[in-house]
This record gives structure tokens, sequence and C-alpha cells, in this order.
């Protein structure tokens, strides 16, 4: 069991929640993430570590509720409990070495840029952000950005704040104008990460793309995450969940991620409608 | 009492009719009864060789338990059972009883063997239901032993040193206890209660269960040695890593390892209505391998609803899978392409499996393994139709563990290298069953759990 710590609202639908949870704060560290179950009867979710604390035994997550268990999840307080959190899975982001990296989130993904941002700045490196959301009412974690970036664009699609547009608008503006980045760090959506991929490609600069896949396990038992990445089947668990963006078969993964639409879409009609009837 | 029943056959365990059974994950085999399990125990004729013992790779004192249940001596069969099996309940129903005691039994020779495995299981199922299981807790000996992997290896571990006084903590990282018990082998044939009632007996001896605690990654080795104060670590960590074909297609949506689709159902309870874990709703499933595992994924597929083909590349003779699953798959169903094998998974236009394309195999000289290796029928190409494939190719060794360790000796396949007693290139570091062997069965990694305990105890007293 671990109790919820904390609970705040960052935007409609994106939720903070922080967690008692020792084990899996022990050795967290950027771009890691745990596996969750809300409850007993519950399915086991990865989400990506917002943030930890070692000494005081807490890992956040910052989610949206788009699912099912996300909607439960939600529905949970600060004092209330989950029945596990397993972590930290996955290998943390490497940040050594680098001096001047773009870091590029979009959407609730900015919850995974901005420790990764945190910790390219933390190393010392020049940080630029571009976090992008589709409305200004999305855009999460600016102040955070704001404190260790060099630079921060912000874009909407509605343009109701910063650039009207995607987050590759600002990006390749920058590469055209000659500058250039030892690393680019890219996590949101898959069709995002595929376009910030090709930004950087002619350019030849080292671009990862941390995945969030379907899991089950998350320890490499079930291969449920695997992705194609320069023509080799990887697990995203255990080999990443960093990958080279400009080896990655994003169409496929894009594909896999629908694999269970239709029982997702039904799960989600049938939490609200009973969430409804508990409502009345 | 040389009342010795002479019958050539053995007495045969009631099983759920098969129309009955294929719309629900119950138990299939209904066990013996007191009466039963007697006269069955009394085919046993005391042999003098007792080759049977020597088939059991731990050694139960298989004629000594059989002569106990023949006088009606249910409790008693049971201590001498678990003297050397600490999960004859499990055993009972998932040992190839056919290759191991049950191959070598004298009766085999002329009419079938003694129905050893039934009475295993009837014998430990008597006693889960009528024996006092109360305990004695060991007086503890001040020692902390740490067990990695809650499958068999490490249960049978935990408990051996639980009984010599060790302070055990068995770490496990999915949220539940039990390993391949719970994930991977489906309730129909080994009911989650079981498993259950065996881990709440060790905790009863004394072993803290720690799940959700994925040791290299939560906690690591040296850590656990270092400030966690573990005296000796025992590897169980299995081979749970799916190894696919690596052929076109293999990535597209309706494509799952055995391990995927296995632990969905029984691990994740996908097969209950309204479970919050989906499983693909599949009308025609291939299953492409013939073990155990094989086996288990095409008879759950087939309570799902699905029609399901098993695809082989051998011939029905060399099937690795237990003799009773394959006859219990086909009384399901079940079609089986023999001599077939995968060269190209097929999808429509939304990169959904549409087919699975196979070419006919004949067989060719022994391999290595000593079985006859297929080969290639040339032109034999189809396409069997299919909305869903499940490969059940086997497992390599985990190798997640062993990455975040240093100094740790492993093979090319991942494998912890151990030797017999489980010592491995690190000193306090033991390791065994599937995570050193590859993936094998139930009761040779139970073997190499007890073999470790024991070994991990003289380490300790030579220290």
């Amino acid at each position: 069991m671990h109790k919820i710590l904390e609970k705040k609202k960052l935007a409609e639908g994106i939720i903070y929640m922080l967690f008692e949870a020792p084990m899996a704060a022990r050795r967290a560290r950027a771009g890691q993430f745990v596996i969750l179950r809300v409850d007993e009867e519950g399915e086991r979710i990865p989400l990506t570590i917002a943030d930890s604390d070692a000494a005081a035994g807490t890992v956040a997550v910052i989610f949206q509720s788009v699912g099912a268990t996300t909607m439960t999840l939600a529905e949970k307080e600060a004092g209330d409990t989950i029945a596990d959190l397993l972590g930290p899975l996955g290998n943390p982001t490497e940040t050594e070495g680098a001096k001047s990296v773009a870091v590029v989130g979009g959407g609730v993904g900015c919850a995974i840029a901005y420790p990764v941002a945190k910790a390219f700045a933390r190393q010392g490196a020049s940080v630029t952000s571009i976090i992008g959301a589709r409305t200004k009412d999305l855009v999460i974690l600016q102040e955070g950005f704001q404190a260790v970036s060099h630079r921060l664009y912000v874009t909407t699609d509605d343009g109701t704040m910063g650039e009207k547009g995607n987050v590759c608008i600002p990006l390749r503006r920058m590469l055209e104008a000659g500058e250039r980045f030892d690393r680019v760090f890219t996590v949101g959506p898959l069709p995002m990460m595929k376009y910030v991929a090709e930004a950087t490609r002619p350019y030849s600069i080292k671009t990862i793309a941390s995945m969030n896949p379907i899991m089950v396990d998350g320890t490499g038992m079930c291969g449920c995450c695997r992705v194609t990445v320069g023509g080799e089947m990887k697990f995203a668990c255990v080999d990443g969940p960093d990958f080279d963006a400009h080896l990655i078969d994003f169409d496929e993964a894009m594909g896999r991620l629908k694999t269970y639409s239709a029982f997702e879409k039904h799960a989600r009609e049938r939490h609200c409608n009973l969430f409804h009837k508990e409502v009345k | 009492m040389a009342d010795f029943n002479m019958t050539k056959n053995k007495y045969t365990m009631s099983v759920r009719d098969p129309s009955d059974r294929c719309s629900d994950f119950r138990e299939v085999t209904l066990g013996y009864d007191e009466e039963a399990a007697i006269s069955e125990a009394k085919r046993c004729i005391r042999c003098k060789t007792r080759p049977c013992v020597s088939g059991c790779p731990v050694g139960v004192d298989i004629p000594e338990f059989l002569s106990l249940v023949a006088d009606g001596k249910f409790e008693e069969a049971y201590e001498v059972i678990s003297g050397s099996n600490p999960l004859p309940a499990v055993t009972g129903r998932v040992c190839p009883q056919e290759t191991q005691c049950e191959g070598k039994c004298t009766r085999g020779i002329k009419g079938e063997p003694v129905a050893i495995g039934c009475l295993e299981r009837f014998v430990a199922d008597y006693h889960r239901e009528h024996g006092a299981n109360v305990q004695e807790k060991p007086s503890p000996n001040g020692h902390r032993i740490a067990v990695v992997g809650s499958g068999p290896s490490g249960l049978a571990c935990a408990g051996d040193l639980a009984r010599l006084g060790y302070s055990v903590t068995l770490f496990e990282a999915l949220h539940l206890a039990g390993g391949v018990l719970v994930y991977g082998i489906p309730e129909f044939r080994l009911p989650k209660d079981i498993v259950a009632f065996e881990i709440g007996r060790l905790r009863d001896l004394g072993v803290e269960v720690v799940t959700d605690a994925a040791v290299g990654r939560s906690v690591t080795v040296e850590e656990l040695m270092g400030e966690f104060a573990f005296e000796a670590v025992y590897l169980a960590t299995g081979a749970g890593l799916p190894r696919f074909m690596h052929i076109k297609g293999e990535n597209s949506i309706g494509v799952f390892s055995a391990n995927e689709y296995l632990t969905r159902i029984n691990l994740m309870k996908a097969y209950t209505e309204g479970a919050a874990t989906p499983v693909f709703p599949a009308k025609k499933v291939a299953v492409v391998g013939g073990g155990n595992v094989a086996m288990d994924a095409a008879r759950c597929a087939r309570r799902m609803g699905a029609e399901v083909t098993v695809v082989y590349r051998r011939g029905e003779r060399e099937l690795p899978a237990r003799r009773e699953e394959i006859g219990h798959a086909k009384e399901e169903g079940i079609i089986f392409r023999f001599l077939t094998n995968p060269v190209e998974i097929l999808a429509d236009e939304t990169n959904a499996v549409c087919g699975l394309r196979c070419v006919e195999m004949k067989l060719g000289e022994e391999d290595a393994s000593g079985r006859a290796r297929p080969v290639a029928v040339e032109g034999s190409d189809f396409v069997l139709e299919a909305d869903c494939v499940i490969m059940a190719l086997g497992t390599s060794p985990n190798p997640l563990l062993a990455r975040t360790m240093t100094g740790l000796k492993c093979g090319p396949h991942g494998e912890i290298v151990a030797d017999e007693t489980g010592r491995t290139s690190l000193q306090g570091v033991f390791a065994g069953g599937d995570a050193v062997t590859g993936s094998a069965t139930v009761i040779l990694a139970m073997g190499a759990g007890k073999r470790a305990a024991k070994s991990i105890d003289e380490y300790i007293r030579s220290k």
C-alpha cells in the first residue's frame, strides 16, 4: 500500500500526485518510470517519475486522466492509498557530457521533459526548452522550465499562449538559423516525436526520444513494449525507454498503441457511467 | 501386506467434460478420492530397483509414500513427500511424470505405470484440506538471507532456509508472489489458491515476502549485502525473457509473446467479467510452439472463445509438452498443424494481423539436442488465416538483474554461471533454477533451490 501525500491539479485533466514509496524513491533518476496499480483488481500502468526524494522516500508522477485506470487514480485524494507501486524501472536518461541541449516536450510529456531538463541543467548544460500544448490552459510546469532553462519557448496549437503551432516550429527556426545543440531530448505524443526527429535528422544532431508504449510487467518479461530501433527489436522497459529517435520506427509504434483501443474506449465509457451513477 | 493391485491400467482421474470446461477457467482434472487413491497405490509392487526414485529430480521416496497411501496413512505419506519436495500439490499437477518417475516405473513395462503424479497430488490436497498445518517456527539462528524471485526455486530455497532458522526475505518484482506459478500456469491447470496457500505456509515459517521490489532496480544486490546486511543472496530470477522468431510482421497488432498473453489472463485475471486489464479479442488464434506454455496459451485462447491452431515445426512425437496437456488440448478442439513453420506474419492496411504464412517441414538429421532437425519443404508455402499470433518459443534468462551487477559471471545467453551447489563467481551470491539452466521445469528449479539452501547453510556455518 502506498499513501498519496499530495495531489494537485496542474491543468484540466492533468494531475500531480506525490506517493509514499521509499523502495522506488531510493534509486530513482530522471527518465525512469514506475508501474502502479490503483487497487487489488487494478491494471498495471507505467507512469514516468516526475520527481523523487530518496531521503523523504517519495515519488511524484504527473498523469492525464484519459483511460479508465488514470480516471480511477484521478478520483483518489491525498491520504488515500493505492495498492502497488514498483520502481524505478527503465534506464535513466543519459545527461552526462552534454553542453548545449534542447528539451522538447509536448502535452503531458512535459511532465517527463521537466525532470530531464532539470538533470541536464544540474550537470551544467545550457538548456533550451520548448514546451507545447493544445491550448493555454493545458500548458504545465512553465515556471519549473523557466527556472532550469537558459531559454524557454512555449507553443500552443491555437495560439492562446506563446507561439501558434507545434514545438517543431521554433526548433526548426533555430536549426535553420545555424543553432547547434549537441543533444535533443524529446517526449510527448508519437507524431510529435517523429517530427522532432525529422527536424534534427538533416543536421545529424543526436536526438533521444522517450517512448511510452503499453506495458504489463515492466521488467522485460512480456515483450508487449517492443519497439523497432534501427531494425532491431528492443523492449522499452529494459532497453529503454530512451532510444535514438532517428532509428525508431514511429509508424509501427503508433499502430501498436492502438492494440486495445476498443477495450479502452469501452472501459472508459463504463467508468464514466459508474462515476455518473455514484454522483447521482 | 502383499495385497497388490495387478490391474494393467491406472485408475483414471476424473476430468471435467471438454464441452463444459472450455467456457471457464476452473480446474480441468478433479483428482482421486480416498478409495481410488488406495487402490491405485496398491499397484506399486515395491520392486527392489526403485527406478521411480532415480527418475525424480528431487529424489522423493516414492515407494515409501505409495505404501503409506495404500495403508490409508495419507498424512504420513505427506510427511515423506514433503521431506524432499516442498510443493507436492504443484508438482503433482505440473511435473512431466511420463519422462520422470512414471517413465521409469516397473509396472509401465507391461501396462501403465503407477499414477505417481495423481497420487502425489491427492496426498498434497488431502493434507491441505485435512492436515493440521501447524508448523513449528524454528528458533532463529540470527543470520539474514535474501532470496530474489518467488518462483518455484526461490520458494523452495526460502522454505528450507527458514526451517533451518534463517531469517529469510523473499523479494518479488511483481505485485504477487509465485513467479511462473501465478503469471504463467493457468488456473485450470494449477488453481491459484494452492500457490497462495503454499506462500502462506512460508510466511508462517517467518519468511518475509516483499512484493513490488525489482532487485537490480529498486535495490541492488550489493546494497542487499551492504546496507541491508544480508549475509548471502540466492538469485532465482527465472527465465522470463520471451523469444521471438524475428520474422516479418512480428510487431503487427495481434502478435503476442505467450508470456504477455498468459500474464494478462493469469496474473491480471483478464478473463473475468469487467477486468481492468484487457486481453486481445481474437477469433482465430495461431499459437507457435509445442511446449507446455504453448498448450497453456492455446487452451486459454480457446476459453476466451477463439478457434485455436497450434503450429509446430516438428512432428507430434517430438512435442515437448506433457502428454496430459496435449490430450486435454485436443479434447478441447485445438487444431494441431505439425511439421509447419511460420515464415511471415501478414497484416492488413491498419497493421492488424490477418494471417500467418507457413512452410511445411520434414524431419532431417538429428541436431545438437538429439532431436530430428526440421527442414523446410521447398515451394510448400501456404497461408493460415489468423487475427492473432501467440509466440510460445521458449524464454531466456532475464538479464535485468545481471546487467546491474559487476563481477557476476554469465553465459552467452545471459544465464548466470553457477556450480551444482549454486555458487556463483561472487562470494555469498548463489543462483539456481531457470536463471542458471534456461527454461526448464518447476521440479528442477525447486531441486536447485533446495541444493542452494544446503550450500548457503554450509557457507554461513563456515564463515
